[in-house]
């Protein structure tokens, strides 16, 4: 624990001082954790950055993943954070299928392990191509044909450039999940299987947790860690930053490692958006998979087999 | 007093047993769609208490059974609407003995097609957001605004149609009434009494009606097929899918009418109203109904195989594919356009049992193509689906789905039973009316 927070802490001040994407930095242990707050000393010390930039040091007991927790004002929430328009940059070339953003992505929301809102998928685009991993999360199209169909305002587009999901407006008729071509979008069937300190929270679009039955939930580029200038946790979590996050209004991606122009890398490195020609017109963009770090074939390894029986038929193809 | 003739009083004669009391096999009968729909409803608790996932709806295919329902349901509710609307504005004589059942079925099919998409709703609780935060950019709001329209206009439609009955029936000496009926009755009649100036205004309101039942009948399934016409899939993103609805609309509710005229007539003997010409001359309307069917379809199919675009191609290779969808699309094409265009085109079999028989076919066909409209295209996703979950994979109906189905059919037949109740199949008023100016028109 006392590791992965301090590497976690490191990853923040370098994309703060590359990326520049906010001023402070809000450490854990600062906000709420859920309802009821029955937190034990346990001893054990972590430092930790503090909103005014030192380094403190307290219990872990009392640090918590606070984001997913709380959240803005649904009024906010609509409206979105002013200046910004987020991109994403997904690097196939280093994508390995490790499936770290997916696990991340389930811890923060508290999701099932069946409830994946950012995919990994094992792609061929034509017979004779090469298979390659690619990972999909939400596009937040800028055309977003789900944003088109809601009755009820449910789900909208920011002027940041996200959509996101009331679901405390959403009435379930899965319209949206119709018309989105990218199978992005994920239905609450039954009761969702959450901690009960989650349950009890107000719904936030930002943190679009906690999720609700008979509602539809999916990927929202964690815009209450971008709030905190913060990058969302798949791309954190990812070990070989295929994930590049950040603002196009600045010209500026980053993975936590590295920190690019956008207009740069898309221009030097072939960056096109998936299906393009449905005019959905995406906020994320693709590197096409050239010169990969991987053979595919990696991205086999270590997998549980139900997950490694998903791509059975591509691999066979080979 | 309103003058009945000899006409209506037989007709009168012919449906006193139903409305004056409801005999112990009608008990039955009742007793039997109650327990049906009981079972529906124990299955709706089910679903609305533990969630969606007891239907066979999951990520991929987020729609099923219920929504091909409410396109089916919608559908025959072209029965009335337009073809007695049609009819009644080119003023057919031979209409008339057969408007009421066509104008029944239209009420009582608009109000069951609704549940069925309340049935795919998951938040039944939040439905007054579709009026507080409504999105006049949704189709769905589009599809609301249209069927509460049409529903008002049917019944509408169907109580202009009926007033002149309320009032012989009120005034009726041949039916034994019980008091509370007899009261209800006239209230139903609205005073009406057969005045030269209260005619005048029922025969303009009618007309009125005929008009713009029409519209927005047109509007009511064009709408609905942009729900699916509005998304960017293939099978449902195409520009004919307008009047590919509104005209397999029409043709599923005449083949309905049909069906139902056959059976009404062999239950209360009416063959002296309901003749041979009536199922000729509707077998004549399906079948030019079934050419421009017929015609859609294959302008529809052979576009998309010939265009033959990767996406739409993984589509029609499941519709065809005789492993996946390849014998109902067959059956939607033999028995939904060939049979009926064969049967009603053949001197020898333009019979109504044979009319019939072709129309319940049809019928069933163009319920299994709505399923087939659903279904497949769902499970056709651009990115081909990468999971290993059967359920997820491919859909199945399950018994809840089976149940509130089943339920639909049953309350669409209690609705029924209960209007025989209230009025007589054939308008007494019309039919008395007809027969009388010109007394035998067989």
């Amino acid at each position: 624990m006392k590791e992965t927070d301090i590497e976690w802490i490191n990853e923040r001040r370098d994309f703060i001082k590359k990326a520049a994407l906010g001023v402070t930095v809000a450490a854990c242990g600062s906000a709420v954790c859920g309802c009821s707050s029955n937190s034990k000393e346990e001893g054990e010390k972590v430092v930790l950055l503090s909103p005014d930039g030192e380094l403190v040091t307290v219990d872990s007991s009392h640090v918590k993943h606070v984001h997913k927790t709380v959240g803005v004002s649904k009024e906010i929430a609509r409206q979105g954070i002013p200046g910004r328009k987020f991109v994403m940059v997904i690097d196939l070339a280093k994508c390995r299928n490790a499936r770290k953003c997916v696990t991340a992505c389930q811890k923060m929301h508290h999701l099932p392990e069946e409830d994946e809102w950012l995919q990994v998928r094992l792609m061929k685009d034509s017979p004779d191509a090469a298979p390659y991993w690619f990972p999909k999360t939400c596009f937040h199209c800028d055309n977003p044909p789900c944003v088109k169909v809601c009755p009820v305002d449910a789900t909208f587009k920011r002027q940041d450039g996200l959509v996101l999901i009331d679901t405390d407006r959403c009435i379930g008729c899965k319209f949206c999940m119709a018309a989105c071509p990218y199978s992005t979008r994920v239905f609450n069937w039954s009761e969702p299987d959450q901690p009960e300190e989650i349950k009890c929270l107000d719904y936030s679009p930002e943190t679009s947790v906690p999720a609700k039955i008979g509602t539809v939930a999916k990927c929202d580029f964690c815009p209450d860690m971008a709030r905190e200038g913060l990058l969302p946790d798949c791309v954190t979590a990812c070990p070989n930053g295929v994930f590049y996050f950040g603002d196009q209004n600045e010209d500026v991606v980053t993975n936590g490692d590295e920190t690019i122009r956008f207009s740069e890398i898309i221009r030097d490195r072939g960056g096109y958006r998936f299906a393009e020609d449905l005019g959905t017109e995406p906020r994320v963009w693709y590197l096409p998979p050239k010169d990969r770090m991987f053979p595919v074939e990696r991205g086999m390894e270590d997998l549980p087999a139900e997950i490694k029986d998903r791509f059975k038929g591509i691999m066979e193809e080979q | 007093m309103m003058r009945t003739s000899n006409t209506g009083i037989q007709i009168q004669r012919i449906f006193a047993p139903m409305i004056e009391r409801t005999s112990l096999r009608e008990k039955l009968w009742i007793g039997m769609l109650l327990s049906v729909l009981a079972v529906g409803m124990y299955a709706l608790y089910l679903q609305v208490t533990v969630g969606h996932s007891v239907t066979g709806m999951r990520d991929n295919v987020v729609w099923g059974i219920y929504i091909a329902n409410f396109i089916f349901f919608i559908g025959i509710s072209y029965a009335g609407a337009v073809i007695s609307g049609l009819l009644h504005l080119f003023q057919v004589e031979w209409r008339k003995p057969i408007i009421r059942i066509a104008e029944l079925i239209t009420v009582i099919a608009t109000i069951i097609g609704p549940l069925f998409i309340l049935l795919c709703v998951g938040r039944l609780d939040r439905l007054h957001h579709l009026v507080l935060f409504a999105r006049l950019q949704s189709p769905i709001t589009w599809d609301v605004l249209a069927i509460s329209t049409y529903l008002t206009g049917s019944i509408i439609f169907l109580y202009l149609a009926s007033v002149k009955d309320f009032a012989i029936y009120r005034d009726s000496t041949t039916l034994n009434l019980s008091k509370w009926k007899r009261r209800f009755f006239a209230f139903m009649a609205i005073n009406y009494h057969d005045t030269p100036s209260q005619q005048k205004s029922i025969n303009v309101a009618m007309n009125l009606m005929a008009i713009m039942i029409i519209p927005l009948a047109i509007i009511v399934h064009s709408v609905l097929s942009w729900i699916f016409g509005m998304t960017l899939r293939p099978g449902w993103h195409s520009t004919i899918f307008g009047p590919y609805f509104v005209l397999a609309a029409i043709y599923s509710g005449t083949g309905v009418l049909i069906v139902a005229l056959y059976i009404f007539r062999r239950m209360y003997k009416l063959h002296d109203f309901i003749l041979d010409k009536h199922f000729t001359y509707l077998g004549y309307i399906m079948l030019v109904l079934a050419a421009g069917y017929g015609y859609f379809t294959f302008s529809e199919y052979l576009t998309d195989w010939y265009g033959s675009e990767t996406w739409t191609s993984q589509l029609i290779q499941k519709l065809f594919g005789w492993d996946e969808y390849g014998k109902l699309f067959l059956f939607t094409n033999v028995g939904g356009i060939i049979l009926p265009i064969l049967v009603v085109a053949t001197p020898k079999l333009r019979k109504p049992g044979w009319i019939t028989l072709a129309s319940a076919i049809m019928v069933l066909a163009m319920w299994v193509k709505r399923y087939l409209i659903v279904v497949p295209t769902l499970e056709t996703p651009l990115l081909p689906i990468q999971d290993i979950r059967p359920e997820y994979v491919n859909y199945s109906i399950t018994w809840v789905e089976w149940a509130l189905t089943l339920s639909g059919i049953a309350l669409f037949l209690l609705l029924f039973t209960i209007a025989i109740k209230f009025m007589t199949l054939i308008p007494v008023s019309e039919v008395a009316e007809s027969y009388d100016d010109n007394t035998q028109t067989k």
